[in-house]
């Protein structure tokens, strides 16, 4: 029996097209725009000023206090402006935007270092390098991870578990960096073991790669430290408290982390970054991103400078097809919509949908029919058709204490409704009020 | 580029092929193979019945819409035409059809339009139409006429009641079971439909076949048709052996009187049953046991739809206190 979670979950057309296709990289942008905040938490600070010249790797802007990251040039130019420059949330957020240096020479070019297996480095100078290095979680939620590896004196922690699940449909990013790079993930999962002082580390990674399973399994069947989890293919397994609870049987206590169950949990790209800054000096400046479509001519896996923009993607890919209409950043499950291509790449950017006409128009809103499908489905064991009641009259001190904020807004509820109701929207919607009600309350 | 707009929405972006409409035409399709014993056994008189109450089900949902509440039409959805064919599986095949429009009227206007519409009704309405006409007129909705094929010695050719009834006069007269056996269709009967009842009600093959079908598609889930049944079993069993000359055997008790119907179609109405699975045990559980009450001590032989109302009644006291367990609520494992 494959393992999973108990509660809950979907599984949606898995539609990976593009798990064939190895990692290529994307020619070096002419222009990159470079978001000072891509990542959880506080937004980093310019340093850099227009007209300085900048190297591949140097920051630019520096981290804002704990929970933030610094950023790096991932090019060699000029900064030739600081503006505010629509992201990927909609919303006008400041960039260093840098033009690139015809020769863009640099010390970071090669994703191929040869593999560089001896560990040196103190458990205190990791944590430090993955601070200095803006490396934050690279499954989505762009958290810093050096917030996460700071574990405070006398807590009790014994797992580290790697997310390769990649639940989201469509994703091939990290199934392909796990074929392609399993033993540099491996050493990198060495360091955070060596870092934390722990000495149990387990993979999770879902049946439909089982090319990546067995590659692990082969790596690491010498190994007493490694495992690797098969798990059973359900959405949204790559929620954390979702692997976790699959994978060790342990559940995160409700407003809780991982942590709190003796876990940490970090992505394989993640890992995969954190090997590159310990054993190769290089800080978090590309990273693999799928662009897919099904109607995509050539849908494949890139390695990407972080601020290029979507559309160098697009075109590389041989642009737009006929009848688009939508264009996500990230899975269709948990991405955003953005509204044009001048979006650039964040560290949080693990893949660039094109959806088309026949799949893009959502269904017309009915009633009701009180199925109880979204109940069935919810991981966390909430009840959306209340909370988007609650929600749309106002009641939001009722839909708190329904747990509105436990909500991973994993999407499951608005994908089974056979009523075509905007659930997730109205969630979404009293949390933010929610949230505000608290803040206020204390 | 494309000239079209492109869409900005909030996640997730894609949904699966589930629609309302669909589950209500699985249901239809689970309901054909019953309505064709029907109009194997019933002859026309079936197939009119359903035409009239399915057209007045429609109709009366189009018009008052339309006319007097104003507002979108919503009869495309399936859920009037499911009515319809319901409120006709519960009615005897030789109603008179003004009455069967009578019903249609009560099920639309009453208990679904005036609660609301689609999702609002607390009680199924094919049921409410159906009681409504019970109570209205009990001498037309008790006198079933009896199955063409009918190969067991049934008395009066014409009309007779149903097997239920016949053992609850039979009791009430002071016979015993094995006296009142030899009056009522044996259970292979039974089993196929070739016995007296409401027009959809007795073939138990076919509507376990429709009823496999749903459960399959997963448009219902075993909980409700399992538990409802086994509740009578288990109930009816405790009476039959403690006394089986003045109580009949489970299987005669879930065979017949609407049980597989009710347990499979009726009680499984999405809109008027619990949400979580556990809120559906109690649910059936408490329809079993007011069935069996019914039968056993009240004044009808069969009860199943007063049970079924009786406990849509109580869906939103269940929904609010059978809540599904919140993730991380109760911490089982502990750190090792």
């Amino acid at each position: 029996m494959l393992k999973t979670f108990p509660k809950g979950g979907i599984h949606p057309p898995e539609n990976k097209l593009t798990s064939a296709k190895s990692i290529k990289k994307m020619p070096v942008p002419k222009m990159v725009y470079v978001p000072i905040s891509q990542h959880i938490g506080i937004p980093s600070e310019i340093i850099v000023n227009v007209k300085d010249k900048v190297e591949i790797g140097q920051v630019i802007a520096k981290s804002g206090g704990f929970v933030s990251s610094n950023v790096h040039s991932p090019v060699a130019g000029v900064v030739t402006k600081l503006d505010k420059i629509i992201d990927t949330s909609g919303y006008k957020k400041q960039c260093i935007v840098i033009r690139t240096d015809a020769k863009n020479e640099s010390n970071f070019e090669e994703i191929d270092y040869p593999l560089k297996k001896d560990i040196t480095m103190e458990p205190k100078d990791i944590l430090q390098r993955i601070n200095d290095y803006g490396i934050v979680g690279l499954g989505g939620a762009t958290f810093p991870s050096h917030v996460k590896l700071s574990v405070k004196e006398g807590t009790v922690l014994d797992h580290l578990i790697i997310n390769g699940v990649e639940c989201e449909p469509y994703l091939t990013a990290d199934h392909r960096l796990m074929l392609e790079k399993a033993e540099e993930i491996l050493v990198g999962i060495k360091i955070l073991m060596h870092a934390l002082h722990i000495d149990k580390a387990i993979i999770g990674i879902e049946n439909n790669k089982k090319d990546a399973i067995d590659i692990f399994k082969k790596l690491t069947v010498n190994d007493s430290g490694i495992k690797v989890a098969a798990l059973q293919v359900k959405y949204p397994q790559g929620g954390e408290k979702q692997l976790v609870r699959a994978i060790l049987n342990r559940e995160v206590p409700k407003n809780g982390l991982p942590l709190d169950v003796g876990v940490i949990v970090h992505n394989v790209g993640t890992i995969f970054a954190i090997y590159q800054a310990i054993q190769h000096n290089k800080p978090l400046i590309e990273r693999v991103v799928t662009v897919t479509g099904k109607k995509l001519e050539n849908a494949s896996n890139y390695w990407v400078k972080i601020g290029t923009p979507i559309s160098d993607l697009v075109n590389e890919v041989g642009g737009l097809p006929e009848g688009t209409r939508k264009i996500v950043n990230g899975g269709p499950m948990m991405g955003k919509a953005i509204k044009n291509l001048d979006v650039p790449v964040t560290k949080g950017t693990s893949g660039i949908l094109v959806i088309s006409e026949d799949e893009a128009s959502r269904g017309e809103p009915k009633n009701c029919i009180r199925c109880g499908e979204c109940v069935e489905v919810c991981p966390m064991g909430l009840e959306p058709h209340l909370l988007m009641n609650l929600s749309e009259k106002g009641m939001y001190e009722k839909a708190g204490s329904e747990d509105i904020m436990t909500c991973i807004e994993c999407g499951s509820c608005s994908y089974v409704c056979p009523s075509h109701r905007p659930l997730l929207d109205y969630i979404r919607f009293g949390k933010t009020i929610v949230k505000k009600l608290n803040t206020v309350k204390n | 580029m494309s000239t079209q707009p492109i869409i900005v929405s909030a996640s997730p972006h894609v949904h699966s092929d589930r629609t309302s409409k669909k589950l209500m035409y699985d249901v239809i399709i689970a309901l054909s193979p019953a309505f064709l014993v029907s109009i194997y056994v019933f002859g026309l008189g079936a197939l009119i019945v359903t035409s009239v109450a399915i057209a007045s089900c429609v109709l009366f949902e189009y018009l008052i819409q339309k006319y007097l509440l104003k507002t979108a039409v919503t009869i495309t959805d399936g859920s009037a035409l499911l009515t319809g064919i319901l409120l006709a599986f519960n009615l005897p095949s030789n109603l008179p059809i003004w009455m069967v429009i009578v019903g249609g009227l009560v099920a639309i206007g009453v208990a679904k339009l005036s609660f609301g519409g689609l999702g609002f009704n607390i009680f199924n309405p094919a049921l409410v139409g159906r009681v409504f006409l019970l109570v209205s007129f009990p001498v037309q909705m008790t006198m079933w006429p009896t199955a063409i094929e009918n190969n067991t010695n049934v008395v009066d050719a014409v009309t007779g009641a149903t097997s239920l009834g016949v053992i609850k006069e039979g009791l009430q007269y002071g016979d015993t079971m094995t006296e009142i056996s030899s009056r009522i269709p044996s259970a292979i009967d039974m089993l196929f439909g070739f016995t007296g009842g409401s027009l959809g009600e007795m073939s138990a093959l076919a509507l376990l076949l429709g009823g496999l079908y749903l459960i399959f598609r997963k448009v219902i889930s075993w909980h409700i048709p399992v538990m409802v049944l086994m509740t009578m079993a288990v109930m009816t069993g405790v009476f039959w052996a403690l006394d089986p000359e003045h109580y009949a055997n489970p299987i005669i008790h879930i065979l017949s009187g609407g049980a597989i119907l009710g347990a499979f179609y009726m009680a499984t109405d999405l809109v008027t049953s619990p949400m979580t699975k556990k809120g559906m045990i109690i649910f059936a559980i408490g329809i079993g046991i007011i069935t069996v009450v019914i039968r056993l001590f009240g004044a009808y032989p069969e009860g199943v739809s007063f049970a079924i109302l009786i406990m849509n009644a109580f869906v939103p006291l269940i929904n609010k206190y059978f809540k599904p367990r919140r993730f991380g609520s109760k911490i089982k494992a502990k750190i090792v």
